[in-house]
């Protein structure tokens, strides 16, 4: 442990960063010392002091107590939208890798559509149809991500199912089946961790500008974006709310990033300069 | 530049077009309910002739390939469809917001890889344990800020340091270039630092590799000056993955470009489309999606190009 710590500093870090901010986001009902929706109009646009931490908004709720329920929200929709495109997007990709051919073909031509995309278009599009709230943008996210992951995994999947390893199951007998689960899925599992650390970080920042825009969370949920467009009214009266939220996102967005980053060091030194 | 490379490469740029139009065709058609409906939304009382007339204004009553074919068609006419509430042509309404936009990206583009390649050669001589972990944070940093946050408390603090600079809103260049450009350098700083600091990185990278080949000693030998060696002989190799890098960042700057301009009141196309959401106004929402994802996929199809033109082994694989 101690051994793993002092070679793996980064890592380590990034490791406990994130996971302060998760249990943070789990256990906010019990940690946040306020109800985020609780409106004490006598308290309003509070600077941070002893009793409201980071102070208070427009409506005097608790800025902390919005801020761990707003990591909550921001999470599960990360979470969510990156786990749906990581198995839709996965499977695509190593479904075009290991069958080749014409599917291969097709697939990734629609994948390069949907790539053709700036990542918020898409998601403004999804969301246009669908209509804005918070489940509108986790599929949104997920749809976005989707030809990423498919592409990410395409590769080195290419790379595994042509190796000699599987050439010799191939040549046993091995069915379908058994070379995905047994040697495609663990050998990818390295870039699979990266990868999806790295884009929750983007995710993050993804949902946070939609719901920026409106186009995610709705009021009075609280949620990050949401709070930085309701501070940006008020700031030249009260700057904590969008201040402080602006910095949630940022640790969030960042604690992900650095982890994806660490972990490529630790998993594949190979990749270090890639990309 | 081979023929057959550009042949290969415009064959790609139609299929991707065409795929791109049969996606935010099927946009409109895709809504859950009676899209027809909804778009008459809640002010107005929903009669059946009202909806048939609508209906058939959008084109709706056909079936879907007719429907497509036209709406296709249209589009090499310039007709992009019309506006649902004040009935002109969706093509008038991006032309009247279009300028800012571009603009916005263009000078973000224009900064953020501009200043990328000093700062980039800069951090490739920094070496050592320390400058690693510092360029490393910082490239995270620059990548994670959220734009839309910076833009706020930019805003927040010029307003404090210097209440009389007017950072918000627009002006053409043409009426009042300074107050254009003034009003420019914070959504621009904002749009362009996580661009800066993904493409700085990736400058330094290639330059540590290309400062480690063999033709970078063997001029070193000749007695080229440090300078000389950076900037002629690495930075022409170290460009290579970079311009591909600047092509993609296009398109994440288009779509921070929406929330840079909410952020800053600019009246650009992220304004025309949320409002187009807001009020249901779906041809508009199409067409504006369209008309920004086309002109990413070109920026991406001329950089391919470019990249041929400085590495000739590019159009011969």
């Amino acid at each position: 442990m101690m051994e793993f710590i002092r070679k793996n500093k980064l890592l380590t870090f990034a490791l406990g960063f994130v996971a302060i901010q998760v249990l943070l986001a789990i256990f906010a009902p019990v940690v946040a010392l306020h109800d985020p929706y609780a409106q004490v109009m006598v308290e309003r646009m509070k600077g941070p002091n002893l009793t409201n931490w980071l102070g208070t908004d427009q409506l005097g709720r608790d800025v902390l107590a919005r801020i761990l329920f707003g990591y909550q929200v921001s999470l599960m929709t990360c979470v969510t939208a990156v786990g749906l495109a990581l198995v839709a997007g996965g499977t695509l990709g190593m479904l075009a890798a290991f069958y080749g051919g014409w599917l291969d073909r097709v697939l990734m031509r629609v994948m390069d559509v949907l790539f053709a995309f700036p990542i918020m278009l898409l998601a403004i599009g999804v969301i246009a149809v669908l209509g804005p709230n918070v489940w509108s943008a986790a599929i949104a996210i997920a749809i976005v991500y989707t030809p990423i992951f498919a592409r990410l995994l395409r590769g080195p999947a290419l790379v595994i199912c042509e190796s000699e390893y599987v050439m010799g199951a191939r040549a046993i007998g091995a069915s379908d089946g058994r070379i995905v689960f047994l040697h495609l899925l663990p050998n990818l599992a390295s870039v699979i961790l990266v990868q999806t650390s790295l884009l929750l970080s983007a995710a993050i920042l993804v949902e946070a500008s939609l719901s920026f825009l409106g186009l995610g969370a709705q009021p009075p949920v609280p949620s990050l974006g949401l709070m930085l467009s309701e501070g940006r009214n008020f700031l030249l009266l009260s700057p904590w709310p969008a201040i402080f939220a602006g910095f949630a996102i940022l640790f969030l967005s960042f604690g992900f990033n650095l982890l994806g980053d660490a972990l490529r060091d630790t998993l594949d030194p190979r990749l270090k300069n890639a990309s | 530049m081979s023929s057959r490379f550009l042949v290969t490469r415009l064959i790609d740029l139609a299929v991707v077009l065409f795929g791109v139009s049969i996606v935010v065709f099927l946009m409109i058609r895709l809504i859950p309910g009676d899209a027809v409906a909804i778009m008459l939304g809640a002010n107005t009382e929903i009669t059946p002739e009202r909806i048939a007339e609508l209906e058939r204004r959008v084109g709706l009553d056909q079936p879907i390939l007719i429907q497509y074919f036209n709406w296709f068609t249209g589009l090499f006419r310039g007709d992009l469809g019309t506006s649902i509430w004040t009935g002109r042509p969706v093509a008038a309404e991006i032309a009247a917001n279009i300028w800012p936009t571009f603009e916005l990206t263009f000078l973000s583009v224009l900064v953020g890889a501009g200043l990328s390649i000093p700062l980039g050669a800069f951090m490739a001589q920094a070496r050592g344990k320390g400058a690693e972990v510092a360029v490393r944070i910082g490239a995270i940093a620059g990548l994670t800020i959220p734009s839309f946050w910076l833009g706020i408390v930019s805003i927040f603090l010029l307003s404090k340091l210097l209440p009389g600079f007017s950072a918000l809103g627009y002006v053409p260049f043409t009426e009042d270039p300074l107050g254009n450009l003034q009003r420019m350098i914070l959504p621009v700083i904002a749009l362009s630092l996580p661009m800066l600091a993904n493409l700085s990185r990736l400058v330094r990278s290639a330059m540590l590799d290309a400062l480690g080949q063999d033709y970078i000693r063997t001029a070193k030998a000749k007695g080229a000056s440090k300078r000389r060696l950076v900037y002629r002989h690495a930075m022409r190799n170290a460009l290579i993955p970079f311009i591909t890098s600047v092509g993609v960042a296009t398109g994440y700057l288009l779509g921070g470009a929406i929330v840079v301009e909410q952020v800053f009141a600019i009246p650009g196309l992220g304004r025309l489309v949320l409002g187009a959401i807001a009020e249901r106004n779906y041809p508009l929402v199409q067409a504006t999606i369209l008309v920004m994802t086309s002109a990413f996929v070109i920026v991406n199809f001329l950089v391919d190009l470019l990249y041929a033109v400085i590495d000739p082994r590019v159009s011969r694989r």
